[in-house]
């Protein structure tokens, strides 16, 4: 009877094992292919951040090493281009403004929508996204007469933050639309309504707090998007930090300091996703 | 838990008038021309199938949507033009309404925050709420950390803290599971006594409303068929809708002659006296059906009588059974104590009996369909 069993039990076991073998091994090659993917491509963006941080440390001989292009991030200036400082500044002024604009505009508008005229959430959506399909250089054509009459009022590269909100709208809608789309916006409107909440109080105290992740995404994409943009600034003729490293490099090529402050700048988005990223996880422990 | 006594009658009750209430959705009429009085203290339960207005009706009453004819009048005082926001009612909704980034202890206190209670009474209104419904221990807690049933009680919390005139409850218990329906479905009941606040309660689920409400109201195609206390409408139905809709009926051709309708050989009277004579459908419930005596001898007059049949099902609910028996042109249900219907087994032969309660019929509707009302 035991032999029995025994028989009777040894096919059902293969069987059962066989799957969990293949299963293994698959998971085995998986794993290795997704190890070699995952080398490839950190190497594909990691040498070039790697040679950037090595020229930026980059003695006065070849082969040596050195911090002087870091130190001089705060002193350097070019030949016939402000000091570099200035545009770092303007930079994280536009960047600052773009964000709160985009924000100020964006928020309320997809709330709204939501809330009270769903009908429109196409349009609106469309409108948004369209920025997409633009090319910079079209956009730089059409806004070039407007970019003229701006600048008989103000030279300052601030006036760059009307042309980096609708640059910036597209990705801000997305990450915002996906944290809208995370919660019950009818329901909580509703019930903070039936408590005696005007709909400021509704988006202020209670929609946008609970949107906290998607209004940081949208933040943080934003604050990128204006560190990194160049066309139109140097197109449009004014001078934020890409437009300035790219001067710099044009009169200097040898200057460290540009790989230094773009690896600085690079560090500083860095740094700032983290931080948003902290912010957005530790959102529960406030109210 | 203790009820605070400090909640009890916080307010007086008052009267709730919606007058000649209609809202259309394009083409599709969603309230058709409402008139409903809630009594001050009373809980009103609108039971009807999907579509059939009670939702709308109460966001009506909420302010959360505007009529297109028709009046809301709340303690004397015609509310038909201001917002939600400025209604006073309290409101717990069907999806969990909780605003996440707040504890409990918080989202009760928001309604009285808005109001600009100072941040000590509004702690303590909280607190007293929270002990109303037996949650005070999770009063720092985030609704994430809440299951499904505390989350309403908490909603109910909050809904109750601003002291409002009127209680609005859109299916607060259809996201829950069975058990925690039937205890928060009495916590409410309980609370609303305690509190003796007007109170509108929609629901799809007809024991609910059954088991909740000093009055039912059953709703079809945006009109109420019927408003009556919970044991009038199931045991007496002002139309075949509500009798096929509350409770499962036995759908059986009979002939209604002289003021009685004749069913498989029963003389049972009939709640509309004035049905003319003819052929009709008779509503019976299943409990109207009884065992008259099992294992009939076949051949002879009790084996092959008009009542007699094999059954085909025994479905057990705890005390009751419901058997349902094949009677050859037609199926009857009948629902008996289970000590009873414990000695059949499918296939059994039995003679049934049907109780001489009014029935309802139906002219010329069909008998196919033998077994109206699905139980939800």
């Amino acid at each position: 009877m035991a032999a029995v069993t025994s028989i009777g039990e040894t096919p059902a076991s293969t069987a059962a094992s066989r799957p969990r073998g293949m299963h293994a091994g698959r998971k085995r090659r998986l794993n290795a292919f997704r190890y070699v993917v995952f080398t490839i491509f950190g190497l594909f963006f990691l040498l070039p951040l790697l040679a950037m941080v090595r020229f930026s440390l980059e003695g006065a001989k070849l082969g040596t090493w050195s911090v002087t292009a870091w130190k001089q991030i705060a002193s350097y200036q070019g030949e016939g281009v402000p000091p570099l400082l200035s545009s770092i500044e303007i930079t994280l002024e536009l960047a600052v403004i773009t964000s709160v604009v985009t924000l100020v505009l964006l928020v309320p508008t997809m709330i709204w929508v939501r809330l009270r005229v769903q009908w429109l959430s196409r349009t609106v959506e469309f409108l948004s996204l369209l920025p997409l399909t633009i090319p910079a250089i079209v956009l730089v054509v059409g806004l070039g007469p407007i970019y003229n009459q701006i600048q008989h009022y103000s030279l300052s590269a601030l006036m760059l933050f009307w042309v980096y909100v609708i640059l910036a709208l597209p990705y801000a809608y997305r990450a915002l639309a996906a944290g809208l789309s995370a919660i019950d916006v009818p329901t909580l409107s509703e019930a903070a309504r039936s408590l005696g909440a005007s709909w400021f109080t509704v988006m202020v105290r209670v929609i946008v707090p609970n949107m906290r992740p998607a209004v940081l995404n949208a933040l943080l994409l934003t604050w990128s998007l204006v560190l990194g943009e160049f066309t139109i600034a140097y197109l449009l003729l004014y001078n934020n930090l890409p437009a300035e490293l790219y001067a710099i490099s044009r009169n200097t090529p040898n200057a460290g300091v540009i790989f230094s402050t773009s690896t600085a700048a690079l560090l500083f988005a860095f740094v700032l996703l983290l931080i948003l990223s902290y912010a957005g996880r530790t959102r529960r422990g406030r109210g | 838990m203790t009820a605070a006594p400090e909640t009890k009658a916080a307010r007086t009750a008052v009267e709730v008038r919606l007058e000649d209430l209609s809202r259309h959705y394009g083409p599709v009429v969603a309230l058709d021309h409402l008139d409903l009085t809630l009594e001050p203290g009373e809980l009103i339960a609108l039971l009807g199938p999907s579509g059939c207005g009670k939702t709308t009706t109460l966001r009506l009453l909420a302010g959360l949507e505007d009529a297109d004819t028709g009046r809301v009048v709340v303690g004397g005082r015609d509310i038909t033009g201001l917002s939600a926001a400025k209604r006073d009612m309290g409101m717990v909704f069907q999806a969990y309404s909780l605003f996440p980034h707040m504890t409990v202890r918080q989202n009760v206190a928001f309604g009285l925050r808005l109001r600009k209670v100072s941040a000590a009474q509004r702690d303590k209104r909280a607190l007293e709420m929270l002990d109303l419904v037996g949650l005070s221990v999770q009063a720092d807690r985030y609704p994430h950390q809440l299951s499904g049933g505390q989350q309403q009680r908490v909603a109910l919390a909050r809904a109750l803290a601003i002291e409002p005139q009127v209680l609005l409850l859109d299916e607060p218990l259809s996201a829950l599971d069975a058990k925690v329906r039937a205890q928060l479905r009495d916590e409410i009941r309980r609370i609303q006594l305690d509190v003796g606040i007007t109170t509108l309660f929609v629901t799809h689920d007809q024991e609910e409303a059954l088991a909740i409400a000093d009055r039912v109201g059953v709703m079809r195609e945006g009109r109420l068929e019927q408003l009556a206390p919970p044991t009038e409408v199931y045991s007496r139905p002002a139309t075949s809708f509500v009798a096929e809709f509350v409770g499962l009926s036995n759908r059986l051709a009979g002939e209604v002659r002289g003021g009685e309708v004749i069913v498989r050989g029963c003389r049972l009277p009939l709640v509309e006296r004035d049905t003319p004579d003819g052929q009709v459908v008779a509503l019976v419930r299943p409990e109207a059906v009884s065992l008259a005596s099992n294992a009939p001898e076949p051949g002879t007059e009790a084996g092959s009588g008009p009542l007699t049949g094999t059954v085909i099902a025994i479905t057990f609910l705890g005390a009751t059974s419901r058997v349902t028996v094949d009677l050859g042109d037609t199926r009857v249900m009948a629902q008996l104590p289970t000590s009873e219907a414990s000695a059949l087994t499918a296939g059994s032969r039995v003679v049934l009996a049907i109780r001489p309660d009014p029935v309802l019929v139906s002219a010329g509707a069909d008998p196919a369909a033998a077994v109206a009302g699905e139980e939800a």
